[in-house]
């Protein structure tokens, strides 16, 4: 990665005389285009994303105060399962997926993904994904009311109908999951330019090759254990249930088999986009390329050996308890490494405080705190009193709001420019992120003392001393909500090319190819390999 | 709402200074150290990891803020070219391992403590299902259902909330101190658990299997938790309150109970030739319909479209009566609607069958007697 030199004025000859391609609907529909396919994926993440925004204002607006006073409590249930549905697999893993497509060829200089018809039919599957899974709230009893995990028996004897749209829709998602899997890995192994050998890869490359493979390897558990619920539900199979012979503790540990894993599906590739983006703006090499690889294929190994410290309670075999406790910890080490790796990176450096560095930052702060909670809840004896609480809730989404999210707006920040062709609004995105910055803090820091307080999660109304914090985050929730009102601003105006042009690299310190071809970039970009020394 | 600002913003000062404004106002920001020896080794452990990501956290985000303050380039700073250091990488690779060994060497020994329900006292089996909690105490001859005491009137706002809002049932479970009390713990229908903080005890109830956990509680008093699986729609009115008494009451208590118990199974089968009245039967039926059966059927009979069915005119509540008796006895295998041959009382399940075939205008005159009720068991048999 330290010596990436380019030979790209031939390739610049080829751009920009390639650039047919249909107009208008037909243009989304039929195209084959990476960076076509990476911006309809992001589009399509945003829209996902207020979405379930919205869901979750209703359930901080049903907090607001003890009592019951805007919805019932089965609406609620629903409000938690769909929010936590729409953001983990329409918001987060979208996004991802898009600046994959966006990228990746462009950071190892490739002219397009490796499979780009299928890259096409794994986007436009997902709409259709969701509206099924929308369209159960239409249904007599409403959507899936069982929470995100969709635990049987809950999810199965005692469901109503909506589940089998759910199983539908996510064997969807699983499907366009995998072939977007598949698509990255097929480009990353065969595609990269000369000369761009696996250690000199961008981070980002490298933290998504490892997530691809997790992909690969979970998504398949997923299908299983949805159509075993199915199965449950309408044919007669047992499962998950006791009097025909299954268990209902069977059903986490396949869950948990495929969802521990997708956490980090969705933290890995946010390791890779600070990796790059805090060097860049600190003006120094990344601190620890090779060990960063390393630590990231460590987490990912490791991600299979951890399921279960979901399920403590469960009633494990002791020495099952201790197996997954130490191995959850141990997850510490290398994760540790990046957070060590990354400050060291800024150490000594020049640093600069554009949008992209200040959520990268944050990033690096919050995500930081959310791995404290996490070893706290690693500690088994200790979690039985954390689990299923408001503490659980605070840990996860300070990883995955004010980390995952975070790094997805600074990829974003850092980005655009390339996309759009225009230098986005500075003064809007640094008070996107300003706002955002306080009122994640607000919405999830005092989540922390409602959970050790005793507060259980997934309840529509709770006892009346956690009435005072409640307020506190449901406040701090609405404000987060409305702020990102703000980075939608930004990116419709960059949408309709409204700011300044923006250079080839619009950043000082920022390195690697997609800085060579000029912004925005080329329909077609590297028809011609560029070449690394 | 005065009232309402002025507790937000005491709240958020007590944010600002934790520790202190805890003390004062009775607002509880940290874990509880609990009632039992167990708990407050747990609250340690909690402490211990606390306080080790404190200091860890300090470091860490101590470098990175002084990096941020003088290491930039506004300060008109030359950028270091190190991209390496195989020593300082190898340190930061053993230290939080050894770090992490300190913390697992006292969680390791806490847990299996926690673990051994060996030697217990008493034992009870504890049944989840939606949405209250049944418990039996296996040496003795009692068992009783336990659901929550507050009125449906203080949820949607008709009247104030009082000072045990959601935590408060009817018939808590009663357990002796200074004794190994063992819990069995199970569910009838979907994935509940049984939460007292102060215990530091949850524990899943899983239909079908049996998960065991203990205590050993010191003081006497009231301990309120909370079921903390997601178990449907009612999941959140589903507390758990234990009275811890002395053994001498306790064992009051429970001879009471036998007692208790004793004479109202002999007033059952007396009673079982006596015919009620429309009215007795219809006011039995309406209480115990409110408590049993309106979280799912709703006050006014109407179910929730799609979720469960409604009994105002339609379905088993004016069809065929020997039907309605059999789904109330026994339940609907493969629904959420449970078996309530053991939960209610023959003269209760004639109460509410009849109730049901009578109210919200279903007006079909039926009347069920107690007697009725126990021939269609014996005739089940």
């Amino acid at each position: 990665m330290s010596t990436i030199v380019t030979d790209t004025h031939s390739a610049h000859d080829a751009h920009d005389h390639h650039d047919h391609h249909p107009k208008g609907i037909k243009r989304w529909l039929f195209t084959t285009n990476h960076k076509d396919i990476g911006t309809m994926y992001l589009w399509f993440s945003l829209i996902m994303f207020f979405v379930g925004g919205s869901m979750a204002l209703m359930i901080r607006a049903e907090l607001f105060q003890p009592g019951m006073q805007i919805v019932d409590p089965h609406f609620f249930n629903q409000m938690t399962t769909m929010h936590g549905v729409i953001m983990v697999f329409g918001a987060v893993m979208p996004a991802f997926v898009g600046l994959a497509n966006w990228m990746i060829p462009m950071m190892i200089g490739a002219p397009d993904m490796a499979l780009p018809r299928m890259n096409n039919w794994s986007f436009w599957i997902l709409p259709f994904a969701f509206l099924i899974m929308l369209s159960s709230f239409f249904m007599p009893g409403g959507a899936p009311a069982f929470g995100w995990t969709f635990y049987a028996p809950l999810s199965t004897t005692y469901s109503t109908d909506s589940t089998a749209l759910f199983v539908f829709s996510m064997h969807i998602m699983g499907m366009s999951s995998i072939m977007g899997a598949i698509n990255v890995i097929v480009t990353i192994m065969n595609m990269r330019a000369p000369g761009m050998s696996y250690m000199k890869m961008p981070l980002f490359v490298w933290t998504w090759f490892i997530t691809a493979f997790l992909l690969i390897a979970v998504m398949p558990v997923l299908a299983g254990v949805v159509t075993m619920v199915l199965t449950d539900k309408y044919f007669g199979t047992a499962f998950f249930d006791a009097a025909g012979g299954g268990d209902p503790v069977l059903f986490q540990h396949l869950f948990w088999f495929f969802g521990h894993p997708e956490v980090y599906i969705m933290i890995l590739p946010s390791f890779g986009i600070v990796s790059a983006i805090i060097p860049a703006f600190a003006r120094k090499p990344l601190f620890g390329y090779a060990s960063m690889v390393y630590a990231t294929a460590a987490i990912a190994g490791l991600s299979f050996l951890v399921w279960a410290h979901h399920m403590f309670t469960t009633g494990m075999p002791t020495f099952a308890s201790l197996f997954f406790m130490y191995m959850t910890m141990l997850i510490a080490v290398p994760t540790g490494v990046k957070v060590f790796n990354w400050v060291s990176t800024m150490w000594r450096g020049a640093m600069t405080f554009e949008t992209p560095m200040l959520f990268s930052l944050a990033f690096v702060v919050l995500f930081t705190i959310g791995g404290f909670s996490g070893i706290m809840l690693a500690i088994t004896p200790v979690d039985y009193q954390y689990h299923d609480t408001y503490f659980v809730v605070a840990h996860f989404h300070y990883v995955l709001v004010s980390g995952a999210v975070f790094s997805i707006m600074a990829a974003a920040y850092y980005w655009l420019p390339k996309w759009s062709g225009v230098m986005y609004d500075t003064f809007l995105s640094k008070l996107h992120f300003w706002c955002s910055l306080i009122s994640v803090n607000i919405l999830f820091f005092p989540m922390h003392f409602v959970g050790l307080a005793g507060m259980p999660r997934r309840i529509p109304d709770y006892a009346l001393q956690f009435a005072d914090i409640n307020a506190i985050v449901s406040v701090g929730g609405f404000l987060f909500g409305f702020s990102q009102l703000i980075f939608l601003a930004v990116c419709i105006k960059c949408a309709l090319k409204k700011g300044e042009p923006a250079p080839a690299k619009p950043w000082e310190g920022a390195e690697g190819l997609e800085w060579t071809v000029p912004s925005p970039a080329p329909y077609h970009t590297f028809d011609v390999p560029p070449v690394i020394k | 709402m005065n009232v309402r600002l002025t507790r937000l913003l005491l709240a958020l000062s007590a944010l600002s200074v934790s520790a202190t404004a805890s003390a004062e106002q009775s607002l509880q920001l940290n874990l509880t150290r609990g009632v039992t020896n167990i708990s407050n080794k747990v609250y340690d452990l909690h402490m211990l990891v606390f306080y080790i990501c404190l200091a860890i956290g300090v470091i860490v985000f101590g470098a990175m803020f002084w990096s941020i303050l003088r290491h930039r380039k506004s300060r008109g700073v030359k950028p270091a070219t190190f991209h390496d250091n195989v020593k300082v990488e190898i340190a930061w690779t053993i230290i939080p391992f050894l770090i992490l060994f300190a913390m697992a060497v006292p969680a390791t020994i806490t847990l299996i403590k926690m673990d051994d329900t060996s030697d217990s006292d008493i034992s009870v089996l504890v049944t989840g299902s939606q949405w209250r909690w049944h418990y039996s105490y296996l040496e003795y001859d009692v068992e009783y259902q336990s659901i929550m005491a507050t009125p449906r009137e203080q949820i949607y706002g008709r009247l104030p909330q009082t000072e045990n809002y959601l935590l408060e049932v009817d018939r808590p479970l009663v357990i002796p101190t200074g004794k190994k009390v063992r819990f069995l713990i199970t569910s009838d229908d979907v994935i509940h658990s049984w939460w007292v903080p102060e215990f530091a005890v949850k524990k899943d109830a899983n239909p079908g299997y049996i998960n065991e956990a203990w205590t050993r509680v010191d003081e006497p008093g009231i301990y309120r938790g909370q079921c903390a699986e997601l178990c449907g729609r009612d999941h959140a009115f589903m507390p758990v309150v234990v009275i811890a008494k002395e053994p001498a009451d306790f064992e009051a208590w429970i001879r009471g109970e036998e007692e208790r118990l004793r004479t109202a199974r002999e007033e059952e089968q007396r009673l079982l030739s006596m015919q009620m009245s429309m009215d007795e039967l219809m006011e039995l039926g309406q209480q115990t319909y409110m408590a049993q059966c309106a979280a799912c059927h709703q006050p006014n009979g109407q179910g929730i479209p799609g979720v469960f069915p409604g009994l105002a005119g339609v379905g088993v509540s004016v069809g065929d009566q020997q039907a309605h008796i059999d789904v109330v006895v026994n339940g609907a295998r493969g629904t959420a609607m449970q078996a309530y041959r053991n939960t209610l009382s023959m003269r209760e399940l004639a109460a509410v069958i009849t109730y049901e075939r009578n109210a919200w205008g279903n007006n079909t005159g039926d009347m069920v007697q107690a007697a009725d009720i126990h021939h269609f068991i014996q005739g089940n048999q």
